[in-house]
């Protein structure tokens, strides 16, 4: 018997919560005593702007293109037509367009210069040393000699590979000191701290060798890691070892 | 070895292989353009036109990287630089020298918006875009591209 009261109560309850909802649900217009129609409050609305829909002027989206080498090795997929190909058939231009095929290729204008395995496969800095090309340090004035500073930076690398060594002359040649410093390298000794993972994700050196001047490779690394260990080098010992208080 | 196992064909893995050699052939090759082009599609897809393609070869022969990234104030960013037609008719970024008199004038469309519609803003064939940019998401809204329209010239 207590077993069906509550039952009973439950239906009631619920039956309750059903009309209740299904009355609250609908708007409930209160009439005001002088017949006037109650104004909505629209603020909540975006103000419509028909110069919007035009265009956007300020887009902020940056498009990214996908990962598209993770599969290289795999013999079974197409594989690359060659190198140094003409603008028509290089994949990112289209060959549609009239003005493509009015633009230089990269084939004749990289023959005589010094070649490397790695990037546009030509050594740009021996090129610019033996004088191949002679690029513009000015913009309208063709003779400007750049501002070179002859300084070699070595940084020791604890790893057992071997110490970098910077080289400001190279650098100069291409570019000026507010180029990197002080946005990407604090010109100060001990300031920054380097290692491959921030390059090969753009940071640091990164900010151009993976992009425009010659790339991290497994043939690059001789590049910068030029100067062979002292003869009584060791490997540094590991934070936990320093610490450990029964040395 | 052939997919026949305990006296039946297996057509499933006979079909899956044949979907796989028809993907590997059908598959578009991969873009073999040279090491440091740079696809600039900040605004030239909304606005209906190929994205924009700048080769760093070709200006490095030219022009020290000086020039450019530090007297025309371009940042070390592929789209970082939110460059339009308008600073560039203004004569600021690429305008500095696409002016008609150092180098050839705005009014040549083509040479520079000569992308494949559609293809986003990156560097070509970087380390990053290599091995750690986050795939491509196509915009959504007014914004986004429409495929159908072909690009003016």
């Amino acid at each position: 018997m207590n077993l069906h009261k509550k039952t009973l109560f439950m239906v009631g309850a619920f039956s309750l919560f059903l009309v209740g909802s299904a009355c609250s649900a609908q708007p409930q217009v209160a009439p005001r005593p002088d017949g006037s129609v109650p104004v909505k409050d629209l603020s909540y609305a975006p103000e419509y702007k028909p110069v919007d829909e035009m265009a956007q002027s300020d887009v902020q989206v940056i498009h990214i293109a996908q990962v598209d080498d993770i599969n290289s090795f795999n013999r079974n997929l197409k594989k690359p037509k060659g190198i140094h190909l003409p603008p028509a058939e290089d994949g990112l231009r289209d060959p549609q367009n009239e003005a493509t095929h009015i633009l230089a290729a990269p084939k004749p204008a990289f023959e005589g210069l010094p070649p490397t395995e790695y990037g546009n496969r030509v050594d740009w800095v021996k090129t610019l040393d033996d004088k191949k090309i002679r690029p513009r340090w000015e913009r309208e004035d063709p003779d400007a000699e750049p501002f070179v500073m002859d300084l070699d930076i070595v940084r020791p690398v604890k790893a057992s590979v071997p110490d970098v060594v910077f080289p400001h002359r190279q650098h100069t040649e291409w570019l000026f000191c507010s180029n990197c410093h002080p946005a990407i390298f604090i010109p100060q000794k001990g300031a920054n701290q380097i290692n491959m993972s921030a390059i090969l994700l753009g940071q640091k050196c990164g900010v151009c060798h993976g992009k425009v001047s010659f790339p991290i490779t497994t043939k690059s690394c001789r590049k910068c890691h030029s100067k062979p260990k002292p003869d009584d080098w060791k490997p540094p010992l590991s934070e936990a070892t320093l610490k450990n208080p029964w040395k | 070895m052939l997919p026949i196992m305990k006296g039946r064909i297996t057509w499933r893995a006979l079909a899956l292989g044949v979907v796989a050699w028809a993907a590997m052939l059908v598959a578009p090759a991969p873009a073999q353009a040279e090491y440091g082009d740079v696809v600039i599609n900040n605004y030239a897809d909304a606005a209906g036109m190929r994205p924009a393609v700048f080769s760093h070869w070709f200006h490095r022969i030219r022009f020290r990287c000086k020039v450019c990234h530090a007297d025309l104030g371009f940042q070390f960013k592929a789209g970082g630089n939110k460059i339009t037609m308008a600073k560039i008719i203004d004569g600021k970024f690429c305008g500095a020298c696409h002016n008609g008199e150092i180098a050839w004038s705005v009014e040549n469309c083509g040479m520079c918006h000569s992308g494949v519609p559609g293809t986003p803003t990156h560097f070509h064939g970087s380390t990053v875009q290599t091995l750690v940019a986050p795939p491509y998401q196509p915009l959504t809204g007014s914004a986004a591209p429409a495929p159908a329209a072909a690009p003016k010239k």
